[in-house]
């Protein structure tokens, strides 16, 4: 039995520093998804939201919280928080529900206000917690994304030269973008002019953190039929899977990794394992696949997520890169909405926004963006502890 | 420096001695180590033992990867004024089949790192309060 569901509409709310209430962003993106749809309001028996854990307790419950600002009309409610992969979590409950015949048509919706600066624990002695260690130990969140693209330089030639070309790339094709935060064309002299942050990355590799929304409509493929969109983009694969003992890759916000020193135990690196799911639930291979968005977090992850997906081999995807490949008209286009790079991270709604652009893509509506031709398209994302997801979407 | 008496930042995660340990748990069961100390239940999944032994890590290790840090990290963490930029290693201990974090000594920078590098456990001050100074472990570069 086939365990795809339709997309029916998408919708974004701008990426931006708005400072408002993130329910009017969710809202935003749950009504222009309608409109997109074509769907009633009424008609939507599920609505499963994307936790924020930074806007209070309406963020706890954002499910039940995006349902009474679009109307209380007795829709079932389901929040989940999974740090970046909430918003793909929450279409995973979205999908069971409707393939165990519990809706016809589903709202999966995220939604998020960030704070600024750098993202501090909470206060008090808790070395008990390990967020609180690593700070007071002086490690902050672009360690751990420094220390990632360090190794590639060190151990796969990677430059600095590369990671600036991420960018240039990523800034070019999100200029394109109205829903982008970022939309200045950066050159490789504007990244080398920023400020080191975490050697070798500087302020221009990393992202921010933004204001934002993202929705989806989706159904049984029996009610797309019904409604004449059986042709509508569908989910093919959901990967929320968690890490192998021993997860061999030092990961925020750890200080140390597992041991794998066990008899039977064998080292893993869980970015890499991720993916491995939604190409065995989909049925396809790498080689399959039009077109990725990946969470570049920093330039030199988008390298990692290159490999990890398996569209280049290991150490390669610099080749890949500097050929052209990951750009529009390339090979393998890697994040033609712009990435993180241009948008800034919301946590709740970015995953989900990775599908509205590859739903873009696979309508062929995406305009000064569109990749020739695209019928597959994959996802990639990593949260805080264990978490991570990888969606296919194909038409 | 002021000659204030010597303590650890975190009390029990490493020994005071001239060539420190990191402290960790070994499961008795499985034998997988743990840094932080883990007394409560082994993490390994094909094992479900609650026993551990309290033991020192390697003091030696080589580099899997490094950075640095060049702007103030938010509290918690206290900070020298003006701020001193201190360099981060993630190190592979070979006998534990595991990477520990940890800053790396003052006065040595990124150029002089590399990844493979040999380095060992010492201890420097993190901060100071009015009663002591604080040390925690970081790494040193090995050099023959």
């Amino acid at each position: 039995m086939s365990n795809e569901i339709a997309i029916l509409g998408v919708g974004m709310h701008p990426w931006g520093k708005w400072g408002h209430n993130f329910v009017q962003y969710g809202v935003a993106a749950a009504r222009e998804a309608l409109q997109d749809a074509n769907v009633p309001w009424q008609d939507v028996k599920f609505v499963s939201g994307g936790a924020t854990v930074r806007c209070g307790y309406p963020g706890y419950v954002a499910g039940a919280t995006f349902a009474q600002a679009l109307g209380w009309q007795g829709a079932e409610v389901n929040t989940s928080y999974a740090a970046c992969a909430s918003g793909s979590q929450a279409l995973a409950a979205a999908r069971n529900k409707i393939l165990a015949g519990g809706c016809d048509v589903a709202l999966v919706v995220g939604a998020d206000t960030t704070p600024k600066g750098f993202l501090a624990p909470a206060g008090g002695y808790r070395p008990e917690d390990p967020d609180w260690v690593r700070f007071y130990l002086g490690i902050t969140n672009p360690t751990y994304f420094a220390l990632y693209a360090r190794r590639r330089m060190d151990l796969y030639g990677d430059t600095l030269d590369d990671f600036a070309a991420v960018k240039v790339k990523n800034s070019r094709i999100g200029s394109k973008n109205p829903r982008a935060r970022y939309r200045k064309c950066f050159t490789a002299e504007d990244v080398a002019a920023s400020a080191m942050v975490a050697d070798p990355l500087r302020l221009m590799d990393i992202c921010a953190t933004s204001d934002g929304g993202a929705a989806l409509i989706v159904s049984s493929v029996e009610y797309a039929q019904r409604i004449g969109k059986g042709d509508a983009p569908r989910v093919a694969a959901i990967s929320t899977t968690t890490p192998t003992f021993a997860s061999s890759v030092v990961e925020m916000p750890d200080i140390a990794t597992d041991s794998a020193a066990a008899a039977g135990v064998e080292a893993h690196a869980f970015r890499s394992t991720l993916p491995l799911k939604a190409y065995e639930e989909a049925g396809i291979g790498p080689e399959d696949v039009d077109l990725a968005e990946v969470y570049d977090l920093s330039t030199a992850l988008e390298l990692d997520w290159i490999e990890d997906l398996r569209l280049a081999p290991r150490g390669e995807a610099a080749a890949l890169l500097r050929a052209g490949d990951t750009a529009i008209g390339g090979k393998i286009p890697v994040n033609v909405s712009g990435g993180l790079a241009c948008f800034g991270e919301a946590v709740p709604a970015q995953a989900l926004a990775q599908i509205c652009e590859l739903t873009w893509q696979l309508r062929g509506e995406a305009g000064d963006r569109q990749v020739a031709g695209a019928r597959v398209g994959i996802t990639a994302n990593q949260g805080l502890f264990g978490h991570g997801s990888s969606v296919i979407v194909k038409r | 420096m002021s000659d204030k008496p010597l303590a650890p930042a975190i009390e029990g995660w490493h020994t005071m001695e001239v060539k420190p340990h990191l402290i960790g748990t070994q499961c008795k069961e499985c034998g997988s180590y743990f840094f932080p100390k883990n007394t409560a239940y082994c993490r390994n999944p094909a094992c479900d033992s609650t026993e551990f032994s309290e033991v020192e890590l390697s003091r030696t290790g080589h580099i899997w990867s490094y950075t640095n840090a060049c702007y103030k990290p938010p509290e918690p963490f206290v900070a020298t004024d003006p701020f001193k930029p201190y360099a981060i290693a993630a190190v592979q201990l070979e006998k534990e089949q595991m990477v520990v974090l940890g800053q790396v000594i003052e006065g040595v920078e990124c150029e002089q790192l590399k990844v493979g590098m040999p380095v060992e456990l010492v201890l420097e001050a993190l901060h100071e309060t009015d009663d002591d100074i604080k040390m925690t472990w970081k790494w040193k570069p090995v050099t023959q």
